[in-house]
């Protein structure tokens, strides 16, 4: 450089540069944590897509009018018309063991499925019916590419006979993939292909709306009252070291807790949403009332000043002014604290939350599992096709926690703007 | 029930301790109704802190300790007996940095009034608000935009409102903290004229380092100098023929 600032110029290049590589540290940074981030999204999404389809085999069923009791339709063995259908398909099978695999080829779930539809147009009886059944989760898994046709037949779940079945049917257009709605729209299962998320969904949505309910409003008035009222004393000094040193107890402790407390001295229903949702607002209490008293902090004392100079009460001053503009930084901490009680696991097992649960729960009081622990199980359970499954209730999970977020990031955005 | 002439505050022996330190030492002096006074001196000297002494603005520091005795109207508001709200209402403030509600101009002024209940409905809360913003100079300036942010007006309009949001509860007394420090020439000598106008209808007590201001705006003058009340007076004799060797040199230029 030649101009009449060139003193400096020497050091100006070394703090230009010390910027220039400091800018550069940062982007990597990023460019880190982002590439992290997408490998696990994108893993997970990999592995979590598979659920979202359900294979299904088509198969032509005679309601033999001999076999279903038109007095009594419901009681009527639909099994054994489900396997009559697949022995009439595949005349060869006559081996006892060759029979039982072909009977695996369609999930137990057909005889239902077979049971509600002639329940419901009995009128059926008589004739041949051709109806989609759910597949197997084996059969499932096989034409989803996940399972292995060549090798050693003895270590795989399908032999060449059993491949030869799946050729013919599937050469006749009987196998067909379809968008897996039942998975979203039913709870638990033993069967893999029959499981779904719902169940869970409904158990955290649950779960989420007791803590909140709970843990924002006694947050937010401990907050208050602590940063806006209570005399600096030893007692208040004592209470906030407890507040913050509760913030960094394991949640399993928590956990603990609500079983000895709510559940054996209170004696309220276990399993239930309702103690879950009590023992994550314990959790997410200290969280948010360390966020909002930082909020509070945050506001300028000139309003306060301003308020309570033209005659306001305090409680005026705090609930006219002060606390609407630390209304924004108190969601942000209800939102962290949110995320992680939504992410919760450890003291969900400890109520009983862990408990293998069909129905979708219809209330805060009914048994329930939540999304975190739904997925713990499965991935516990041996079967393959419970690996996707688990991938696409974490999926659910994210879902889950972006849409939370999105409300909550609409709220603030809403009440930040009174200017 | 004060009349023009009236002593509308007066202190006796006031010290103000924050902490240990002592702000200030043995204050004595009387306010006279729909009179402005004002208190001039080097930063640091007290002049806030004897303000917030009068409404009692001193009680959010923790630390903060008044003896002493002061009495606004005749009543000693330091007793038990009395209550903030009513102190404040009655004696109002401005502060240094203008501090509208970020509300609009409307509610900047209405909210007073709101909180007191002091209009029986919503066209009554209107012509009020517009009286205040009226005498306090700004109401041509905002007429067309009452729903907007207070916060989005010059430095001198928001000063205004915060004069106008003060004046609309109607107090007998208005302290005044620097109000025109953070202002410029013209914005100042708005809230100067200002001034002269509320006089009389209320006592006015004003804090300024500008010896030109007080020469100006004020009719009584107290000259306060490390914690201490030098000297008190006729604005008149204290500039031109003040009795105490620090005034002197203050006003001179050569302390402050
Ligand atoms: N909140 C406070 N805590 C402790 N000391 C304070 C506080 N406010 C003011 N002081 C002290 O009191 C003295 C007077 O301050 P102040 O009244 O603000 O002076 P002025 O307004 O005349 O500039 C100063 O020495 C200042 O340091
Ligand atoms: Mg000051």
């Amino acid at each position: 450089m030649t101009n009449s600032f060139t003193d400096i110029t020497p050091s100006l290049r070394r703090r230009h540069a010390r910027e220039t590589r400091f800018k550069w540290m940062g982007k990597i940074a990023i460019i880190i944590a982002v590439s992290f981030l997408l490998v696990m999204v994108g893993s997970i999404a990999w592995l979590g897509s598979g659920a979202l389809k359900q294979t299904r085999v088509q198969l032509n069923v005679h309601l033999d009018a001999a076999q279903i009791d038109a007095a009594a339709v419901a009681d009527a063995n639909y099994g054994k018309l489900i396997k009559t259908a697949l022995l009439d398909r595949f005349p060869e099978v006559t081996k006892r063991r060759d029979k039982k695999s072909l009977y695996g080829l369609v999930s137990y779930d057909a005889a239902y499925a077979l049971h509600d539809r002639v329940v419901a147009e009995p009128g059926l009886i008589g004739q041949d019916l051709r109806m989609w059944f759910v597949a197997s989760d084996d059969l499932d898994m096989l034409i989803k590419g996940n399972l292995e046709t060549t090798g050693d037949e003895n270590r795989r779940r399908f032999s060449d006979k059993q491949l030869g079945w799946i050729n013919s049917l599937k050469e006749e257009g009987a196998i067909k993939s379809v968008f897996n709605v039942a998975f979203f729209t039913t709870g638990d299962s033993r069967e893999p292909e029959l499981a779904g998320v719902l169940g869970a969904f409904v158990g955290t949505a649950f779960t989420l709306l007791v803590c909140f309910c709970l843990s924002f409003p006694i947050g937010i008035m401990a907050a208050i009252y602590l940063e806006e009222f209570a005399k600096k004393n030893r007692w208040n000094d004592l209470i906030e070291v407890n507040i913050n040193n509760l913030a960094a107890v394991p949640s399993i402790v928590f956990g603990l807790l609500g079983l000895a407390v709510f559940l054996n001295v209170f004696g309220l229903p276990r399993s239930s949403p309702l103690v879950g949702g009590m023992v994550l607002a314990l959790m997410t209490l200290p969280t948010i009332i360390i966020a909002a008293r930082a909020a509070l902090r945050a506001v300028p004392p000139s309003i306060r000043e301003a308020a309570l100079g033209i005659g306001a009460t305090q409680i005026q001053t705090v609930f006219h002014h002060v606390a609407p503009l630390a209304l924004p930084g108190m969601l942000t901490g209800a939102i962290v604290g949110m995320a992680r009680a939504l992410g919760e696991t450890a003291p969900l097992l400890m109520i009983g939350m862990v408990a293998f649960i069909v129905d979708i729960p219809g209330s805060v009081v009914q048994p329930a599992t939540a999304l975190p622990v739904q997925i713990f199980l499965w991935a516990d359970s041996p079967e393959r096709a419970f690996l996707e499954k688990t991938s696409a209730a974490i999926i659910v999970l994210i879902v889950f926690l972006i849409l939370m977020n999105l409300v909550a990031i609409l709220l603030r955005n809403k009440y930040s703007q009174r200017f | 029930m004060d009349t023009k002439g009236k002593i509308q505050v007066s202190a006796k022996d006031v010290n103000v301790f924050y902490g240990d330190k002592q702000a200030l030492q043995n204050i004595t002096l009387d306010v006279k109704s729909n009179k402005v006074t004002s208190f001039i001196g080097p930063s640091g000297c007290g002049k806030t802190t004897f303000l917030k002494c009068i409404n009692r603005m001193n009680d959010l520091i923790d630390i903060c300790r008044v003896e002493g005795n002061i009495l606004v109207a005749g009543q000693d508001i330091y007793d038990k007996s009395v209550d903030m709200v009513a102190l404040r209402a009655h004696v109002g403030m401005v502060f240094q940095k203008p501090n509208p509600f970020p509300k609009s101009i409307f509610e900047n002024v209405a909210y007073g009034m709101k909180i007191h209940n002091m209009t029986s409905s919503k066209s009554e809360l209107a012509d009020r608000v517009e009286d205040s913003l009226r005498r306090a100079a700004l109401w041509d300036e905002v007429k067309d935009r009452l729903d907007q942010p207070g916060t989005g007006l010059s430095g001198g309009q928001q000063q205004r409102l915060c004069i106008a949001r003060t004046i609309a509860v109607q107090p007998k007394v208005i302290l005044m903290d620097e109000p025109a420090s953070a202002l410029d020439p013209i914005a100042t000598a708005k809230i100067e004229e200002l001034i002269h106008e509320l006089k009389q209808n209320f006592t006015i007590i004003i804090v300024t380092h500008s010896m030109q201001q007080a020469a100006r705006v004020s009719q009584q003058t107290a000259f306060f100098h490390l914690g201490n009340l030098v000297e008190f007076g006729k604005t008149t004799d204290i500039f031109t023929n003040p009795q105490d060797e620090r005034t002197q040199n203050y006003i001179t230029g050569r302390i402050g």
